[in-house]
Parts: C-alpha cells; structure tokens; sequence
C-alpha cells in the first residue's frame, strides 16, 4: 500500500457523539456501532464461557454430580449456539465496523442506519434465546445443529421461540453482510483498487459474501422446522414422505460455509499483524487473495462432511470427500505464505504477535485434524466422538478467538488512544495457550479410544483425560477475565498512543491520530 | 495390500514402534477385529504421519525464523514479497499429496458399502433410549438396556468396571460370518457405534440404512449411541458378543424357545401379585428413565404416573396411553415393543404401586384383545 | 447540496431501535400464539402483543422511510449514495434468491431422493420394509403413512390457473418496463397508466392464487397436511405469493408517490427498486410454474 495525500479535513467533523444513553441507542457512526457490537460479543463469550465451565464441571468426573443430562442438552446446545452467533460472529462484525472504514478511507460504513439495526436486533435475539432457559420444558436441548426429527416432533415448547431467535439473528447478519459489500464496493478512497485493500477487507468482502448467501438458507430450514411443528407439514418426516436427512442437508448447506464466516475475518487479521510484527510486507498477497476466494467457492460444496455417517449414497460420499480434502490446499497456501512473511523478517513479538503465531499453529493443527476427518471412511470412527470436539475448538478457540485477540490488542491503541499493559496482555497469552491446550488437547485421545459427544456422564477408562481438560478449560475461563481487566485499564487510561503505535504496520488506519476522531475521512484521502 | 504398499512408501522410520506404544495406551483408535476397522486404522495412522510431517517442516521453518530473525538479535529485514515458483509448488505438492490419500480411502470406502451376499441380516432399531435387535431370519427379536444400576451413575454406590457400557441383552454373533446391519429407528436419530466392528450408522426414523461386518475374533465389543437422540444419549450402550459359529447356533435355538415360551406366558393364568412382581422389574427398565423409580415423574415433561388421572381412571385410557402412546411427544406406543405379558404386568403394577390403589388388574390376554380391537 | 463525492452519514437515528423493539414483540408474540394454540390454552393476549408489535412496525416503516424520502428529496443524497443503496437493493434480492433457493432444493431432494428410497429404489431403498404398500410416484399423493398424513386426489393442472398466472406476471414485468421508461421520459401519466396496470395485474394473481388454494383445500385434498407434495406445494406458492403482495405494496407506495410528484427522470431508485424485486417475484414464479406445476 502506499502513501496519503490530504488525509481528512474538519467541514464535516463539526458534530461530536452524543451523550448519554442516546448515543449507543440512535448510533449512526461505525466507531460506536462497532464498539458496541464488540461489548456484546465479550459479554456473550462470558455467557457462552460459563455454560462451557458447567458443561466441564459435570465432566470433570464420571458420575451425575452437578446437573442432570436434560440440562446439561440444555447447556451443551445453548453453549454452541451463543458461541457461534453471539460470541465469534458479532466480534468480526465489530472488527468490520471500525476497520473497514479506516482502512478503505470511507467517512463511514454505506448505510449507517441500518447498521444500528443489525446491530440492536443482536441483543434482541439472544434475550428472546437466553429466556427460553426459563420456558416451561427447559431451553432447546438439542444440539447447536438442532437435527429433526428431535427439534421437531421431540423438540420442548421453546423450540418455537428458538426458532425466531434464529430469524433475528439471520437478518441481522444479512443487513450487516449487505452493508459490507456496499461500503467496500462503493466507499473506497480514490486509488484503493480492489488489489490494494488491506487483507482484512478483503476477507471480509467474501465473508459478507457467505453470509448473504448462507444465512437465507438458515432462515429456510427453520422456517421449515416451524411449518413441521405447527401446521402439520412433513419435510423431515418419512411417514409423509419427506427425509430426516433433507434437514441435515440444508442445515450443512449453511452450517459449513458457516465455519468459514467464523475464521475468514480472522485470517484477515492474522494477515495484517504478522507483517506488521515482522516489518515485512505480505508475503504472496495475490495469492492469499485468491486462496480466501478458492476456500469460501468450495465451502459451498463440501457440506456432506459432516454426514458421512447418515446413508448417503457412495457417489455423493466420495463427491464431498474429494471436495473436502481439496480446501486444504488454499489453506495451506495462507499457511505458507504466512511462513514465508516472517521468514527473514525482524519478528519482535508484542502481545497482537504472540496471539498470531499461536493462531498459525494451533489453527493448523486443528486443520490437520479437520482434514483426517474428511477422509470418509475414517470418518466413520471419528464422527461425533469428542476428537471432532476437538477439532473445532482448535480452530474456534485459538483460530478465531485468538484471532479476535490479536486484533483487540494490535488495534486497541487506535480505538482507546492508550497502549494496553504489555506485562499483562503477555500473561494474558500464556495462560490462555497453556489453559487452551490442556482443555481441548486431551480431547483428540478422549475422542480417539471412544468417548462420544454430547453425554453428561462416561465410561471409566475417559476419567483422566477428562480431568485435565477440565482444569485446562477452568484455567483458560478464569484467564479471560484478565482480558477484560485489560481492557478496561486500556480504556481508562495509559501510556499515550502515537498515531502509528507499531513502526511496521501499514495502512491508512494509522494516518489517523489515536484514538480515531469520531469522523474520519469525510473527505476521502487519495491512495497513491 | 495397497494400504501396506502406501504405508511403506511414506518413508517414515520408527512408525511401526510408535504404532505399538499407542496401541497399548488408551489414546489411539483401536485397530479393531474385522477387516474394515483394520483399513480405517490403517488410513487413520497414514493421514495422521502425513500431517506430522507437514507439521515438523512448516513449523520448523517457522521456529527457525522466531529463533533466528529476531529484531532483538539485529536481525534486518528482507524485502521481498513474492516468488511465483515457490507458490506454485506449495500449491502442487499438498495436492499430490491429497490425491494420494484419496486413492486407498476410496477403495476402503468402497469395501464398506459393499453390504451384497451377507450371511445373516440383523435388523437394529433405536429407541429412546435403548436398541432391539431382530433376527430377520430366525425371525426373533429383543430389546437390549442399560445395565448400569441407576446408584453407580448417581454416585451411590462404586462404579464397576463396564460402567455405562454393559447390557443386559448383548447383540450375539458369530465370527467369520459376513453380518448385513440394517440400521433404523422409532423416534429421533440415534447411531450405532461399535468402534472394534468399525461400523458406525445413523439410524434415522423411517429410513433403513445398510451395513456390515465379519468379525475376526471371539470377544465383547462395547460401543454407544452416538447422536445426540435426548435425554439419556449417553445411557444407551452397545454391546456385541462375537462366538464361534456352534455357540451362536445354540444361542439362536435357546432365543427362538424363548419366544415360543413367552407366547405360551401370554395364554397362562397370572394372579395380581405375579403380575406386580413382573410389572415392577418391567417397570424399572422400561418406564423409570421418565417416569422416575418412584412414579413421580418429572413435571411438566414426564407427568407423574402416581395419583395421575390415566394410571387411576379407566382401563381403556390407560391402556390406550401405554400401547399406543402419546403422538408427538416422548410418551412411545409400547405396544410394538413390549410383550403382552409385559404390558399386562406393567399396567397391573402402575395401578396399584406408589398409592395408586385401584386394586385393578389387567391379563395379558386382555391386553392382546384390546390390541386386537384396535386394529 | 450533494456533490459526486460527499457523503451523507445521517444523525442519529430513533428508527433502528424502534425497529428492533416491533421486530421482537412482534416475533414473540407469534411464537406464544403458536406454542399456545399448540397447548390448548388461550391466544388472546398473545394476539394482543403480535399485534402491538406489528403496529409499532407499521410506525418505523413509515417513520423510517418517510425520513429517507425526506432527504433524498433535499438532494443530501450523492450519486454515490445512491451506489450504496442500488449494491443493498441487488444484494438483498440475491439474499431473497438464497432463501427460495432452499425450498427448491428441498423439492428437488424430496422428489429425487427421499421419495424413490421410500418406494424401494436406489442405495437407501431397502427403507422400503419398513413402508409396505408404498408406492413412489411423484406427484406423491398417497404418503408412506396414511394414518398421520391425508391422501390427496389430484394436483394442480398447470394448464388452467397456474398458466393465467403465469401470463399475468410475465405482463406485469414489461408494464412495470413501460411504466419506468415512461417515468424516464418524464411522462407522468403515462408512468401511473402502466404502473397501477402493473398493480392491478399483481392483484389478479394473487386473487387467482387464493382461489387456487381454496380449490386444492375443498376439492383437492392437498393441503399442508398431505405429505411432502403438498409441504413443498405450500412453502414454495406461499412465499412466493407472500412476497408478491409485499411487491405489489411496494409498487402502489410508488404509485402514490409519483402521484404526490416524487422523483425525477434522472433520479428515481425508490421507483427501480420496487421494480427490481417486482421482476426478482416474476423470475421466481417461473421457477416454479416449471419445477412445481408441470415437471
Ligand atoms: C472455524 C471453523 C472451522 C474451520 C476453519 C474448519 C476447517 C475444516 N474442517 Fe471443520 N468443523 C468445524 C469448524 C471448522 N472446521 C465445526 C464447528 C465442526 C463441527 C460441527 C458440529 O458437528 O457441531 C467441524 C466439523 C468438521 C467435520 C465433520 C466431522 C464429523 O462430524 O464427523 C469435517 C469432516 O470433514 C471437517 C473438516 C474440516 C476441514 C477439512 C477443514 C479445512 O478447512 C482445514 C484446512 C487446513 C489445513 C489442512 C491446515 C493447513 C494446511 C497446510 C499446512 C497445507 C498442507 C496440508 C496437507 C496437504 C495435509 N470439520
Ligand atoms: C466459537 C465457538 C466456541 C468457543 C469459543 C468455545 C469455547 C469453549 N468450549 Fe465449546 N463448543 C462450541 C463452540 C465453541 N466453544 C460448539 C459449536 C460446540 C458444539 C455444541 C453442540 O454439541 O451442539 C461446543 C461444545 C463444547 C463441548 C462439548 C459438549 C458436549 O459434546 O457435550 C465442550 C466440552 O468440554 C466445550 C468446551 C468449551 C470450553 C471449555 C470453552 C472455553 O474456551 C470457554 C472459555 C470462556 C469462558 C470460561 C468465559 C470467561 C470466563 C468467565 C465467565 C468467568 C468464570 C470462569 C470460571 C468460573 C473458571 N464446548
Ligand atoms: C421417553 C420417555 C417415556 C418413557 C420411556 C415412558 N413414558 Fe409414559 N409418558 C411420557 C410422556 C412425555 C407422557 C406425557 C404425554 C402427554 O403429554 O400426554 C407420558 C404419559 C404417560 C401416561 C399418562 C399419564 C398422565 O397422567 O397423562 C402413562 C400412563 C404412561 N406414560 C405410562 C408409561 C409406561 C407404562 C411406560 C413404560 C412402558 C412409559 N410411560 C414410558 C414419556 C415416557
Ligand atoms: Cu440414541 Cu443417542
Ligand atoms: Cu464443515
């Protein structure tokens, strides 16, 4: 990227926020927006967190000791699904809402009323889901992939709310996708061609894209679940004629490029800070534009990995085997080029480095894992045992929650104004990679010699194994409230933070000073 | 085979020890007992080395760089950014890789779909929260439940050994035979999972799905359900009792005089109190998981059966509840899946345990007419 | 005024979180009215909160889009703007495309697939033992169950309603054509001609679509309850003639807009994109007259 001329003038940055509670609730401007989308997204983690730690809790030895299965099904489902849709989606989105703008030189994301909306249906949504807890017949009980026919004939009272829980989610992630797309195709600086953007909106230009296209089909396969419940239709049921499977089929068609939209944003991240760390640009930036693209086209055919073991027919088995294995090749490609950024760099190692080595790394693992899960027939043995468990919190926890990390520490300096506490943020790291590996580490051999997921209670030869992960996992939980420590200390005050706080980053975001001015760019600076 | 060849050809010193360490220490795959299972171990540990290797490369280059370019140690940075070469064959190589990965998973895969000419056809259903086994061929069948005392899974009493993976009816089998699983359900979704058979299969509600194993030795094989089907997903095992061929014929004979006798028990005079004493055990497996022990149930969900308007109102009700169930919620028709004998017993029990004092009494008999008039 | 390069970014906004408020009372109180009605009990206060709900979402829509109308007409809007909303406009039909697109693959799966395996056919078809009598035909009219599911008597013939429909809404969208080229060329009258011909055809469909409900119900036998013909039947036409009448309102607020003197020849996008999506509805409705009625 290259140099600024004329940065940003003041004929429209008269107006400051607003005060009071008015400011949060009639918000207009990205940086708020985005704030308060990242606040919501750490109080969920919070949430979400805590029923992990009930769910380990009663894992942590054989036995019913602490809940009963019902509600542990209860914990289990709601756990994923906050995690998903309130905890990883919403940070991204946040990331989104202050960078993109920053960093394409727009005075604002495109449609900023909107952007309230997505925003401001988020709490909405996961009020309507957190209150099905105290529903009669408990909260959904039944997997963050809710499979008919127990959602459905099987599914407790509350499923019907859960279901419009998930309507607002899709819309709103579909309004903050929509905005994306506008704000990046339309609002870039004169001179950012679409092959200057900074890796972060370009992984979000396609993530948005995901999202539009996959979060409809979501809305779909509810809706059809709620047609199924209550007016006696019989999509998921064979004895009208419909398929118990159809609805897996549907789910996965969004359930995959699902995952993706929860590590594309972050693999952006990862691509700003490594170079930034290593005060050398981007190794292959072409490339890794065009590995982001290949990865999100094959998300849409790959969906079947997760149900190899339903019956599917041996064509369309080996189909979405092939299909699957071959993402490991753009994915590897970003590995690499990764690699190659801090090979002969001038690596030092702030706390936004740290988080993104430990993402390449651990996230890789958990893509070597992922990908002996889509060899098929091995599949058989390892499907819904606690090695897949396994292998999506190496991609979860230290692939997007670490890559959410990296990108509050590298960027904390431009929202606050203040440096954070290095000492801290770097025991921050430690204890959340040592408390992280010892939680989902042991699951691969817990997973390996048998153990199943989803059961509240287990057989005698899982004993230790359980234990150390649950100590891992208690480790890693009470480790997070040192980040919001951090935080906090960061916002509140601190070392004042220059312009430009770490001397090889790049970017237009750091031509303004810290903290961003509530209006940047109303005139658009010009990308040479 | 081309599994051997494949595994020979990666090149990898020492994997053949470190194959055995991890057999013996509860971390691995086990390796099984058919054909199949030994396949899956086999691409299992390939896939498992291939990534190793990755690993060590990329992360030893990266750990050379952390080491070695550090701005601390004065390092200075390069400038270059690009070098198409490299790119393509970082691109080509994992792919080559791939495809050869995919070459001997597609031939297993192809074995495990080949479920033509079995010997003997055993049909498996799920139920909430157990499995019944039919013998499509003798034309017997039986329900196989938990055997785990509700004490030990609530702490009460030691946990023994099989904890959570022990029946009281195992699937019986003869080895060396090629088995035909056809795998369905009653309710939800639930999956049988022997890990040493290497089968594993959904069993989806109205659908049949196929599959098959020839077991090489004698043994038990616990497995579990392994899709979340509700409440007690992890309290449905799988136990598989693989015996000579003799042994197993012998097992048939006995399982088809069985149901010859309990044909017999359907026509015998039962008195209140054998029935009671019946309804009770019968209870305990069958009806306890929701009802509770104690007939309380577990409102609003379960409803309690003690003082409850069906267990104490007419017959016909209650009759009706338990052999056809409650359509839509988790209250099954048990009709199907209990015997007449069974049904009379449980039904006589309920109306007079736990202070339900009706003094009623239900025979089989009755219960197989009501069946009958149903029809 | 607006030039090539500023940009609007608006105050502060109430409408947003008006918004959300309608869309959550609204939502809950549909899903007691459901959960209700399901139980037995009484629907009426969740009536009442569906319906608080739905008029506070009446007030936003007017409020909001009377306050972009507001500025749009005081010129705050750039041509760039105006690139923001035409990108959200095309990117939420496309979205709309997505949501339809999973009732067609559900139909095409049911028909394909689980259809065939029940009767006995293909790689799962041994399910065919557990549904002795099943016959696979497709359209399915009698289903695997006949106890929980009604058996239906015929289908639709394509060739009666379903084709007058299909001439109604492919006229539509060469009126609505007319009617922007007229608007174009600054001819007024001409423009509120062909556009409330538009709406007046839309209406017809949508009148003929209820009638051709009203036939499957009473003489038919195919309704929700009729196994997975009749489920995809009613998803695919009912959301697709829900998004009709959403069209069609959205033309008449156009109708009556360009009645009041909105828009010019040059900068008319409330207009596009009510015609947008009403060509979107039409290309849908093609989809299926072939995949639903006649294949
Ligand atoms: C961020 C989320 C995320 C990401 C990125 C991935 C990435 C991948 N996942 Fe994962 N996955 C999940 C989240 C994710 N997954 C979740 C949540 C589930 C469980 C859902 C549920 O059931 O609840 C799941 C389940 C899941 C399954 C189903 C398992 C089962 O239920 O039986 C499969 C099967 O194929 C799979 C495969 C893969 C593959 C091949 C990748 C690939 O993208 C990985 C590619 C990366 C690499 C391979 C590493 C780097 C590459 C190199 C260094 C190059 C060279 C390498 C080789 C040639 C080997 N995943
Ligand atoms: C982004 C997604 C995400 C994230 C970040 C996590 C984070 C964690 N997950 Fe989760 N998980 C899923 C997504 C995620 N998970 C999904 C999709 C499933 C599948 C659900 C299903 O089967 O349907 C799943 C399932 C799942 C299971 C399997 C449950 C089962 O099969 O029965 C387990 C078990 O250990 C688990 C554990 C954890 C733990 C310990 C963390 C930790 O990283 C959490 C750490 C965070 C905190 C703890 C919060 C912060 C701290 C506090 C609030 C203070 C209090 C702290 C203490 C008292 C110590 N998860
Ligand atoms: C999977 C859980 C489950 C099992 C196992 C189960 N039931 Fe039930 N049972 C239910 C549910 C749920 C209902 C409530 C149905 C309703 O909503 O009317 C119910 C209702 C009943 C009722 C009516 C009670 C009332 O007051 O309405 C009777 C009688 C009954 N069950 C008997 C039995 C018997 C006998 C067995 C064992 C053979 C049994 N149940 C096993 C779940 C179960
Ligand atoms: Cu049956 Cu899980
Ligand atoms: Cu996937």
């Amino acid at each position: 990227m290259s140099a600024v001329i004329d940065t940003h003038d003041t004929e429209h940055a008269h107006h400051g926020p607003a005060k009071g509670i008015r400011r949060w609730l009639f918000a207009t401007n990205h940086k708020d927006i985005g704030t308060m989308y990242l606040v919501f997204s750490f109080t969920m983690f919070l949430l979400g967190g805590s029923m992990a730690m009930v769910i380990r809790s009663e894992l942590f030895q054989p036995g019913l000791q602490i809940v009963e299965p019902e509600f542990f099904n209860q914990m289990t489902t709601m756990h994923g699904l906050i995690m998903v849709f309130g905890a990883v989606m919403p940070a991204f989105v946040g990331l989104a809402n202050w960078m993109i703008p920053l960093m394409i030189g727009a005075p604002d994301m495109a449609l900023p009323r909107m952007n309230n909306w997505s925003f401001w249906i988020l709490p909405a949504a996961f009020a309507l889901l957190v209150s099905t807890l105290f529903m009669d017949g408990g909260a959904p009980n039944f997997g963050w992939t809710f499979y008919a026919p127990l959602s459905t004939t099987y599914g407790p009272p509350s499923t019907t709310f859960f279901i419009f829980a998930i309507h607002m989610m899709g819309i709103s992630s579909i309004m903050g996708g929509i905005n994306v797309i506008a704000t990046i195709l339309n609002l870039r600086a004169p001179g950012m061609t679409l092959m200057k953007m900074p890796l972060f909106v370009w992984t979000w230009l396609i993530t948005a894209f995901l999202l539009i296209a996959v979060m409809p089909v979501l809305a779909g396969v509810v809706t059809m679940m709620l047609m199924d419940i209550h007016f006696g239709t019989s999509f998921f049921n064979a004895g009208g004629g419909g398929d118990p499977v159809l609805f897996q089929h549907v789910f996965w068609f969004f359930g995959h490029p699902e995952v993706y939209i929860m590590i594309l944003p972050a693999f952006g991240a990862v691509s700003e800070i490594i170079p930034a760390f290593s005060r050398k640009p981007l190794f292959g930036y072409a490339s890794m534009v065009y590995a982001v693209g290949a990865i999100a086209l094959l998300s849409f055919v790959v969906w079947a990995h997760h149900m190899f073991t339903v019956g599917m027919p041996v064509a369309g088995q080996l189909f979405f085997m092939y299909c699957t294995m071959l993402i490991a090749v753009p994915t590897g490609v970003k590995v690499f080029n990764w690699v190659a950024t801090m090979f002969r760099g001038s690596l030092t190692f702030e706390a936004p480095m740290l988080f993104a080595v430990a993402f390449i790394i651990l996230f890789t693992i958990g893509g070597f894992s992922g990908l002996m899960l889509a060899i098929a027939p091995a599949d058989f043995q390892y499907h819904d045992t606690y090695f897949v468990v396994a292998h999506f919190h190496y991609v979860l926890v230290p692939g997007a929650i670490f890559g959410i990390f990296a990108s509050a520490y590298f960027w904390l300096p431009k929202w606050t104004g203040h440096m954070y506490d290095e000492t801290l943020a770097k025991t921050h790291f430690w204890m959340s990679f040592i408390g992280m590996n010892m939680a989902f580490f042991p699951m691969h051999f817990l997973g390996l010699a048998g153990m199943p997921r989803r059961i509240p209670d287990y057989a005698l030869q899982f004993a230790d194994f359980n234990m150390i992960s649950s100590i891992g996992a208690f480790l890693f939980g009470a480790t997070q409230l040192l980040f919001l420590y951090i935080v906090v200390k960061c916002v509140r005050g601190g070392e004042k933070a220059p312009a430009k706080p770490w001397d090889g980053a790049r970017g237009l975001e750091w031509t303004v000073p810290s903290p961003a001015p509530f209006h940047t760019f109303a005139t658009p600076p010009e990308v040479k | 085979m081309r599994m051997t060849a494949l595994r020979v050809g990666t090149l990898l010193a020492g994997l053949p020890v470190c194959q055995s360490v991890f057999a013996d220490w509860t971390v691995n795959m086990t390796p099984g007992v058919t054909s199949v299972s030994r396949d899956i171990y086999g691409l299992h540990m390939t896939i498992f080395w291939v990534c190793v290797v990755i690993g060590i490369v990329v992360f030893g280059v990266m750990f050379w760089s952390i080491f070695a370019h550090r701005r601390s140690k004065g390092y200075k940075p390069a400038n270059f950014h690009e070098h198409t070469w490299v790119e393509i064959l970082w691109t080509i190589i994992p792919f080559l890789i791939l495809v050869v990965m995919a070459i001997p998973a597609t031939a297993t895969l192809l074995r495990m779909y080949d479920t033509k000419e079995a010997d003997i056809d055993v049909k498996i259903t799920g139920y909430q929260w157990k499995w019944h086994y039919d013998f499509l061929n003798e034309k017997f069948g039986y329900f196989s439940n938990l055997a785990t005392p509700q004490e030990e899974i609530h702490n009460l009493a030691n946990k023994n050994e099989h904890y959570l993976l022990q029946v009281d009816e195992p699937l019986v089998l003869p080895v060396g035979k090629k088995i035909r699983f056809l795998v369905t359900s009653s309710d939800v979704i639930h999956s049988w999972w022997v890990p040493a058979l290497g089968v594993k299969k959904d069993a989806i509600p109205g659908y049949i799905n196929e599959t098959w194993a020839k077991i090489d030795e004698p043994g038990i094989y616990r497995g579990q359900c392994t899709e979340l089907c509700g409440t007690n997903h992890g309290f449905m095992p799988i136990v598989v009792k693989a015996v000579p061929e003799d042994e197993y014929q012998g097992w048939v004979q006995d399982q088809v005089a069985q149901a010859e006798k309990l044909r017999e028990l359907t026509s015998k005079d039962w008195t209140k109190d054998e029935l009671i004493a019946r309804g009770e055990k019968a209870y305990n497996t069958t009806c306890a998981a929701c009802h509770q022990p104690d007939g309380s149930g577990a409102p609003p969900t379960f409803p309690a059966l003690k003082g409850s308007p069906v267990a104490t109102g007419p017959m016909e009700k209650h009759l009706h509840t338990v052999v056809f169930g409650v359509q839509g919620t988790a209250m099954q028709a048990f009709g199907k899946q209990l015997s007449e004998v069974d049904l009379a017993a449980i039904i006589t029990y309920e109306r007079n345990a736990w202070g339900n004092n009706t003094g009623d009494m239900v025979t089989p008999k009755q219960v197989l007419d009501f069946k009958q008039s149903q029809q | 005024m607006a030039t090539e390069n500023s940009y609007y970014v608006p105050e502060q906004s109430k409408w947003p979180i008006i918004a959300t408020i309608g869309l959550l009372t609204t939502l809950a109180g549909t899903g007691s009215i459901m959960v209700n009605a399901d139980q037995g009990e009484s629907t009426t206060a969740s009536w009442v909160v569906f319906f608080i709900g739905a008029m506070i979402m009446a007030y936003m829509l007017f409020g909001w889009f009377g306050n972009v109308i507001q500025e749009s007409r005081a010129g705050l809007y750039s041509a760039k703007m105006d690139r923001s909303y035409r990108w959200g406009m095309s990117w939420f039909i496309f979205s709309e495309v997505m949501f339809f697109a999973a009732f067609f693959g559900t139909l095409f799966y049911a028909r394909h697939f689980a259809v065939p395996w029940l009767g006995g056919e293909g790689d799962r078809g041994s399910s065919h033992m557990l549904w002795e009598g099943f016959e696979a035909t497709w359209p399915l009219l009698s289903t695997p169950d006949t106890e929980t599911y009604t058996q239906t008597k015929g289908i639709i013939n394509p060739w009666h309603l379903p084709l007058i429909n299909t001439v109604l809404l492919l006229s539509s969208s060469f009126t609505v054509t007319i009617a922007h080229h007229a608007l174009k060329s600054d001819n007024r009258t001409r423009a509120k001609i062909w556009l409330a011909l538009t709406i007046i055809l839309g209406l017809c469909f949508i009148t003929f679509q209820a009638e051709e409900y009203i036939h499957a119900y009473t003489e038919l036998d195919l309704t929700l309850n009729s196994g997975i013909y009749g489920s995809t039947f009613f998803i695919l036409t009912g959301f697709h003639g829900a998004h009709v009448t959403l069209g069609a309102l959205m033309l008449t607020i156009m109708l009556i807009r360009i009645t009041k003197g909105h828009f010019s020849p040059e900068k008319h996008f409330g207009f596009e994109a009510a015609s947008w999506y009403w060509h979107f509805v039409d290309v849908v409705w093609l989809g299926l007259f072939i995949f639903v009625y006649i294949l």
